[in-house]
């Protein structure tokens, strides 16, 4: 038993069985965990007690920045910086500076949402140690994993193992630190 | 079709290749010297223009940015040396059918760029026609002959001396020596000529004009009349707005009293067989096949009167007993004149006056009869075309063969060049110095703006070498001649203010004229009416070669690059004929194919051809249209009958206007005098909720007024623009596919019946809206307006989305939609104005209001501390235009001569309806019943 | 045919099943990975329609090269008809590319299940009709090497785009259309793309998918914030879709062109882009699932709900012919009258006619249960509006400008051979980018599928 491993890694059959577990596992006290599944399942970040998610918040304030950045951006060009005579047009025709600040509301909220949502994901990451796990190429395919950190102090290789088992898991892997 | 050409080098290649081919060989053998081989060779023109270019930049170009040798003096101020960038004026006079139209001509660094009219001159008044705008593009044509040629191969200039001396010592007494020129009023030509005679008894002169009747057959000249006090104008198959050498005056006597400025109205009557631009704007007009003339004039001078025009004519001329004014034109009948003379005299105050004329040569016939019975040795023929525009019947180009010495002086190696033995290279007249008379007999002084591009002569050199003096200037011949004749202590001053004035201050008396009697023709069975008529654009052929006037529309027709056999609607329907239709006109055992266009007004049972198309003029834009000269007979100079038969097949029929009537939109309003308000009634407010002024304050905002009951739609507008603003051409593949590059356009609508239509014309330039639809819809802001209230295109902001031109209502933007300036011939860059951008491919452009001029007022008042003041700043187009049918100015001066225009209720702008407020107006016309 | 019949069985006699009883996880993920990973020969029509694609291609190289030498002249474009096929294509494929987006966003926002095995591919689809589309703008300038000036960019001049234009509205519009359907297209292939990975032998593959995978690992914290994204962006992008060919519609509409000055014209460019979009989904759709037997995951009920789409986007155009021609009369305008007539007996009244053929009369065929469930008779509906959809534009922008106010102005329009050439080309372009993604991307979503699979087997 080498202390140096990242974590356990559980395979479960069904996408229910691996709910359960995760909550099971979270009720004995169990924080530094996740779950992998082919899908998203229901309920199961739940389970693994994960709540605020940022990602609306983020979107929302690219669109507010976009849209009045355009605005702004074509009333200046238009009326304040370079004022030209256009078909007799007010300088200032704010009805035809509409369509453009829709699109960049859009656009940047749609970019920032992105951002948001890798950055928070901590992607792209090309390697990641869950991957060595033996057999866990199948959490995209029809795998449902739960992997307990080493990290976790309730973690103990052996006591932890047992409880997985107890939950039904069909296969229980370490995962090697490298 | 006239595709773009690829790149020179390749067509360098690919012309040997060319010369390769059977056919091409075949027809070099057929027809032409080899030199002249590449006039009409498939080629497109623009190409062979760049196939030239190389050849001047070696040839010419070195030579003709350089003043002439001789002092020529400046029109209004002489500056001690030329001001790089700024334009210097020259009066000078372009002698047009023999009589002078006076000229001040622009010269950019000795350039020759911008033709005018000489406001001092009397055949101009300062107006312009096309002709004379389009003359200067004449004298960078690539196509100019270069070198003497003999017999097709070029010769240098000592050997064609050599030869002629032989020729004249081999004939001291000049028994066989003809001399044929254009119709002329040179009076130093007729001097040299006079002095030859003393010399060589034998010698004889002979003239040819292609439109004037009396010089083919001995005959008097149609008379100019004075229309500035004649209350009722007929003018009986006769075009005094579009030919004579009055033109000009004539349309300004008759507009300028029926614009609004002034309430006397001359009533115009027309009766001709196909609309000309006369017929076009005459007030009654009756449809008239041209070998009905003589019956018409008769039955009016026997007062009868069988018809609604005839009586109400008849009436007219009671009323206005002793102010009316009879034109009879062409008709080659003597009984016409005779009772043209005798109406004028019961009903007119004068018959009109024989055009000035001096000297008394004899006609092309006696020339032709004396060729054939072999009594002619030596003939030089100087810049007229006669092989090619003389009537068939006298087949001179047969009878040349005959002639055992030919010569032939002209622009172009044309048809009589290649008949001649020796061709020799002309001066153009803004490369010649000469003298001229005005149609009342005004001398003037054709001054140089340029030394000969290519080392042409004139003719009064080579009459010098007559006299066996080599090499002498036609300065010095001029000048000699003047010294002699003028009489006047102090020449030098005399000379000076001649030149400087653009008129002569002296007079010769008028030579008689002998006539002898002509019978019209009479029409055999089953045979249609044939009109000749002089090509609006091409004259009678020599300006075949000149781009701007082959894309130039006929007012009437429309059409350009070509000619067209014009039909009546009922004619055309009970021949089952329709526009495009090819149709062979046969006559005297000569037959023409030419394309038909049905055109309304015109009358039943008669065809009307233009002269002058086809190859006449030689060059390489000859080859668009029909040569209709082989069916004209000395017995049928204007009239005659031919048999019309439908040929195979149809052609595409190159037109400006596709479509010709308004379909009740009222592009131009007409107003019948009774219900027209008077000039005190103030026009009615226009209501609007947005702020229209919120940008164009200022004190300055130019407009324009263009009056529609001055407008005579003779294209002078048209042609000015091209070329005060560089409008490149594009040729007949493009202009159509829709894509004809004019800044202002003339348009040409007809209202009521297809058989007696009336007919309106209306130029088109930019309105310069207040509110431009263009500006608004441009995702560049590359069109825009400035505080003076100008719409400006700026070129290099461009990016060519067209977007404009779509929304433009009027239709007057126009795109480059090729490199269209990028085939011009390095000679024909020299006309460029260099005032104005030549535009790159891709960009829009259109009517600036002559932009270039206003900055050019507005530094020239800078230094002076004042405002522009009012007719400072003329566009080209209102200078050229000699009915003064278009006003320009400021409309924010309430005293400005546009605004006062503008203020009359006859006032209104075009699609007004869409609130784009218009800067260009137009006054209605006021329809007289 | 088979899971046809089948699925008639049902009380209604609609079918209803999206995946069929056979569809197990792993099946799904292997059997769309594997079109993209195994190297064993594809349907000779994948060969076939890529060789012609291709070709085709090559011909749009051709044409541009040309262009780009001359000059828009090449073109039969003139005064007054200054916008010709360019602007007609531009419009045709921004429109081709409304469906996917209106599928994958709308649907998803509407959470109608039968979208999953057709998203993918018809945002594919959208991304490459967009690009197709984007091309116009910029060959049809007359100086396209400056095309950059319709961008806010720092000028040395200090100059801006004048963004009262629609056209730059248009520019916009369309590359955030285009932005916004490449990241929703990714963000959605990120998990299988992951799968592929997991499922490629070679290293090297595992590696390139690996890579595009971002180091996805289906995490369920990942899979929550990607779901969320993802729900935002249908949210985003079903007004986007909407306005984008509003703003396309406003190049004709802020105009004062008769026939083109008109408010009816936002909604009516709407309901014609999805309609050709859906249209061009079943002319790929159909043949595709037939060549890779992919019946089993595109069953009868897509193309029954398509069917049913398409119908109903085509009364909306047809209601749009209606109102465009009363509201010409009810205006009163001589101008508008005149247009609309002219449409309807002019010289191009042909072209309006097929118009109304194609795009109204033919279309009602959709009432019928069996055509829609009846492959090919469908495919034939769709080919007749996508037809129809594009001769629309072709009335819309080339009859309206032949015969505006001036009477003296008036032109016909003659397509040259180029005009063709460059439209045939973008179809190559098309073609071309889409048989490369079915052949290297998986081009159904497999963790939907895999999703529907799960619920599948909790209905039993």
């Amino acid at each position: 038993m080498s202390t140096d491993i990242y974590g356990l890694m559980a395979r479960f059959e069904t996408a229910e069985r691996l709910v359960e577990a995760t909550h099971a596992m979270r009720d004995a006290g169990y924080v530094r965990m996740d779950a992998y599944a082919p899908f998203p399942v229901e309920g199961l970040s739940g389970a693994l007690g994960f709540r605020r998610n940022a990602v609306p918040a983020i979107m929302l304030g690219g669109g507010v920045l976009g849209g009045a950045g355009a605005y702004f951006m074509q009333v200046y060009a238009m009326a304040y910086d370079y004022p030209l005579d256009i078909g007799g047009r007010p300088l200032h025709s704010w009805p035809a500076f509409i369509p453009i600040t829709f699109e960049l509301t859009v656009l940047s909220a749609t970019l920032l949402g992105l951002l948001g949502m890798l950055a928070l994901n901590g992607l792209p990451r090309l390697h990641h140690p869950v991957f060595s796990a033996a057999g866990f190429d199948r959490a995209s395919i029809d795998g449902f994993f739960l992997c307990i950190e080493r990290s976790d102090e309730k973690f103990s290789p052996t006591e932890t193992r047992a409880r997985l088992e107890d939950l039904g898991a069909v296969n229980i892997e370490e995962v090697p630190l490298e | 079709m006239n595709e773009k050409s690829p790149h020179p080098v390749r067509q360098w290649r690919s012309l040997e290749e060319r010369a390769a081919t059977p056919e091409f060989r075949e027809w070099l053998e057929r027809e032409f010297p080899p030199l002249a081989s590449e006039w009409h060779d498939g080629l497109s023109r623009r190409s062979f223009l760049k196939m030239m270019g190389a050849s001047f930049a070696l040839a010419g170009l070195g030579a003709c940015t350089r003043q002439p040798r001789e002092k020529i003096v400046p029109y209004v101020s002489q500056p001690e040396r030329v001001i790089p960038g700024r334009p210097l004026t020259f009066a000078t006079a372009m002698p047009l059918g023999g009589n002078a139209h006076g000229l001040l001509v622009e010269s950019h660094e000795g350039r020759p760029t911008k033709i005018e009219g000489n406001p001092a001159h009397p055949a101009t008044l300062g107006a312009s026609d096309v002709f004379l705008q389009a003359s200067v593009l004449d004298l960078y044509d690539p196509a100019r002959s270069k070198a003497p040629t003999h017999r097709g191969e070029i010769a240098p200039w000592p050997a064609f001396q050599q030869a002629m001396l032989e020729q004249t010592q081999r004939d001291p007494t000049g028994a066989g020596l003809r001399i044929l020129t254009g119709r002329t009023t040179s009076s130093t030509l007729i001097d040299q000529i006079d002095t030859l005679r003393q010399r060589m008894p034998g010698l004889r002169w002979h003239h040819f004009e292609p439109l004037d009747a009396s010089t083919i057959e001995r005959g008097p000249s149609d008379p100019v009349h004075d229309l500035s006090v004649a209350e009722v104008i007929v003018a009986v198959d006769a075009d005094p707005f579009g030919e004579g050498p009055a033109r000009l005056v004539n349309i300004r006597q008759w507009a300028n009293r029926r614009s609004r400025m002034d309430r006397s109205r001359p009533r115009l009557y027309v009766a001709e067989p196909a609309p000309t631009i006369t017929g076009a704007r005459a007030d009654f007009r009756r449809i008239l096949r041209g070998s009905a003339v003589a019956g018409l004039l008769r039955q009016l001078q026997e007062g009868r009167a069988d018809d609604e025009w005839s009586r109400h004519l008849l009436a007219d001329l009671e009323r206005h007993q002793g102010s009316c004014l009879f034109i009879a034109g062409r008709s080659p009948a003597d009984e016409v004149r005779a009772l043209t003379d005798m109406l004028n005299a019961r009903y007119g105050r004068s018959a009109g006056k024989k055009p000035a004329q001096s000297g008394s040569p004899d006609s092309l016939a006696e020339l032709a009869a004396a060729m054939r019975a072999g009594e002619v040795q030596t003939l030089l023929v100087l810049g007229t075309n006669p092989v090619a525009t003389a009537p068939s019947d006298l087949m001179f180009g047969e009878a040349l063969g005959r002639v055992g010495f030919s010569a032939h002086l002209g622009l172009m190696a044309d048809a009589t060049a290649q008949a001649c033995q020796w061709h020799l290279p002309e001066a153009h007249y803004l490369e010649s110095w000469s003298d001229c008379l005005a149609f009342d007999g005004t001398p003037s002084l054709v001054q140089p703006l340029i030394e000969p591009l290519y080392g042409g002569w004139t003719a009064h050199e080579l009459l010098a070498l007559l006299t066996g003096t080599i090499n002498s200037s036609s300065h010095k011949i001029v000048r000699a001649f003047w010294r002699k004749t003028a009489g006047v202590t102090d020449f030098e001053e005399f000379w000076r203010r001649s030149l400087a004035s653009g008129v002569v201050d002296f007079r010769f008396n008028d030579a008689a004229e002998e006539t002898t009697r002509r019978e019209p023709q009479s029409s055999r069975a089953g045979e249609l009416e044939i009109n000749f008529r002089m090509d609006p654009a091409l004259y009678d052929g020599r300006f075949g070669n000149n781009g701007w006037l082959r894309e130039l529309a006929a007012p009437l027709t429309k059409v350009c690059w070509g000619n067209v056999v014009q039909i009546s609607p009922a004619t055309a329907a009970r021949l089952g004929l329709s526009t495009g239709d090819m149709v062979t006109l046969e006559r005297a055992g000569r037959s023409v194919d030419g394309p038909v266009f049905i055109q309304p007004g015109h009358a039943d049972e008669a065809v009307t051809v233009t002269l002058g198309h086809g190859h006449p003029a030689g060059g390489s834009n000859a080859g668009y249209g029909f040569d209709a000269y082989p069916l004209r007979t000395t017995d049928a100079l204007w009239t005659g009958f031919v048999s019309l038969r439908r040929s195979k097949g149809k052609q595409e029929i190159v037109t400006t206007q596709h479509h010709q009537t308004m379909d009740g939109r009222e592009f131009v309003r007409v107003v019948n005098s009774a219900d027209e308000k008077p000039d005190t009634e103030p026009p009615q407010k226009e209501e609007t909720l947005y702020h229209p002024d919120e940008f164009l304050q200022g004190d300055l905002q130019w407009g324009m007024a263009i009056d529609l009951n001055a407008c005579v739609g003779c294209n002078a507008c048209i042609i000015a623009c091209q070329a005060e603003n560089n409008i490149p051409v594009v040729g007949p593949g493009q202009v159509a596919m829709g894509r004809e590059m004019a800044w202002i356009r003339l348009d040409r609508y007809f209202e009521g019946t297809e058989s007696a239509p009336e007919i309106h014309f209306q130029p088109v330039p930019c309105m310069h809206c207040e509110n431009a639809p263009c500006e608004l819809v441009c995702p560049v802001g590359a069109t825009l307006h400035d505080s003076e209230g100008l719409n400006v295109q700026i070129y290099n902001r461009c990016i060519g989305t067209r977007y404009c031109s779509n929304n433009c209502p009027y239709k007057v933007r126009r795109f480059n939609f090729l490199e269209y300036n990028g085939d011009v011939s390095s000679s024909e860059r020299l006309q460029k104005n260099p005032d104005v951008t030549v535009r790159v491919r891709g960009v829009m452009e259109k009517c600036t209001y002559c932009v270039q001029r206003i900055s050019a007022a507005r530094i020239e008042v800078k230094k002076e501390f004042r405002a522009i003041r009012d007719g400072e700043v003329i566009p080209a187009c209102a200078q050229a235009c000699p009915a003064e049918a278009i006003t320009f100015g400021n409309v924010a001066d309430p005293q400005s001569r546009v605004s006062r225009k503008k203020r009359s209720p006859l006032n209104y702008g075009l699609l007004a309806e869409l609130n784009t407020r218009p800067r260009t107006t137009y006054l209605a016309k006021v329809r007289i019943e | 045919m088979k899971t046809e019949r089948e699925n008639n069985d049902n009380p209604l006699g609609y079918p209803t099943e999206l995946v069929t009883a056979d569809t197990t996880y792993r099946s799904a993920s292997e059997q769309v990975a594997d079109i993209s990973l195994s190297w064993k020969p594809h349907p000779r029509a994948w060969y076939i329609g890529f060789a012609i694609s291709f070709c085709l291609l090559m011909l749009l190289f051709l044409a541009v090269t040309w262009l780009f030498i001359r000059g828009v002249g090449i073109w039969g474009v003139q005064i007054p008809v200054a916008w010709g096929f360019a602007i007609v294509n531009f419009v045709w494929w921004v429109g081709i590319g409304h469906a996917g987006t209106f599928i994958s966003a709308f649907l998803l926002l509407m959470s109608q299940q039968w979208r999953n095995s057709i998203n993918r591919f018809t945002e594919a689809m959208t991304l490459f009709a967009v690009a197709c589309a984007g091309l116009f703008p910029l060959l049809h300038l007359g100086r396209p090497q400056v095309f950059y000036w319709l961008f806010p960019y720092p000028d040395t001049m200090g100059l801006w785009p004048q963004f009262r234009s629609p056209l730059v509205w248009d520019v916009f519009a369309v590359s955030t259309y285009l932005i916004v359907s490449l990241v929703f297209w990714y963000v959605g292939l990120i998990p299988d793309l992951a799968t592929v990975r997991d499922l490629a032998k070679p290293l090297w593959k595992r590696r390139l998918y690996g890579v595009l995978a971002l180091g996805w690992r289906n995490s369920a914290r990942h899979w929550q914030r990607h779901q969320t994204l993802y729900l935002i962006l249908g949210g985003l992008a079903t007004p986007l879709v909407v306005s984008v060919h509003s703003v396309v519609s406003f190049d004709f509409s802020v105009a004062i062109v008769p026939g083109w000055h008109s408010t009816i014209f936002p909604p009516y460019f709407v309901a014609g882009a999805i309609l050709s979009g859906f249209a061009m989904v079943l002319n790929i759709v159909i043949p595709i699932r037939k060549f890779y037997g992919l019946e089993n995951m595109i069953t009868s009920k897509h193309l029954n709900a398509m069917g049913c789409v398409m119908l109903v986007v085509a009364l909306i155009v047809g209601y749009g012919y209606v109102v465009e021609t009363l509201m010409a009369w009810y205006s009163g305008d001589e101008f508008e009258i005149f247009m609309i007539l002219d449409r309807m007996t002019g010289h191009y009244s042909w072209i309006y006619w097929l118009v109304i053929l194609c795009n109204v009369i033919v279309p009602q065929a959709l009432w019928s249960r069996q055509v829609r469930l009846t492959p090919w008779k469908l495919f034939i509906v769709a080919a007749f509006a996508n037809l129809g959809m594009w001769l629309e534009r072709v009335v819309i922008v080339i009859q309206s400008l032949s015969k505006d106010f001036m009477t003296s102005s008036w032109q016909n329009y003659t397509p040259t051979f180029w005009d063709w050439a460059t439209l045939f080309g973008t179809l190559g372009l098309f073609f071309t980018l889409l048989f490369l993604f079915i052949r290297f991307v998986p081009i159904i979503s497999i963790s939907e599928i895999r999703e529907l699979v799960h619920e599948r087997s909790h209905e039993h």
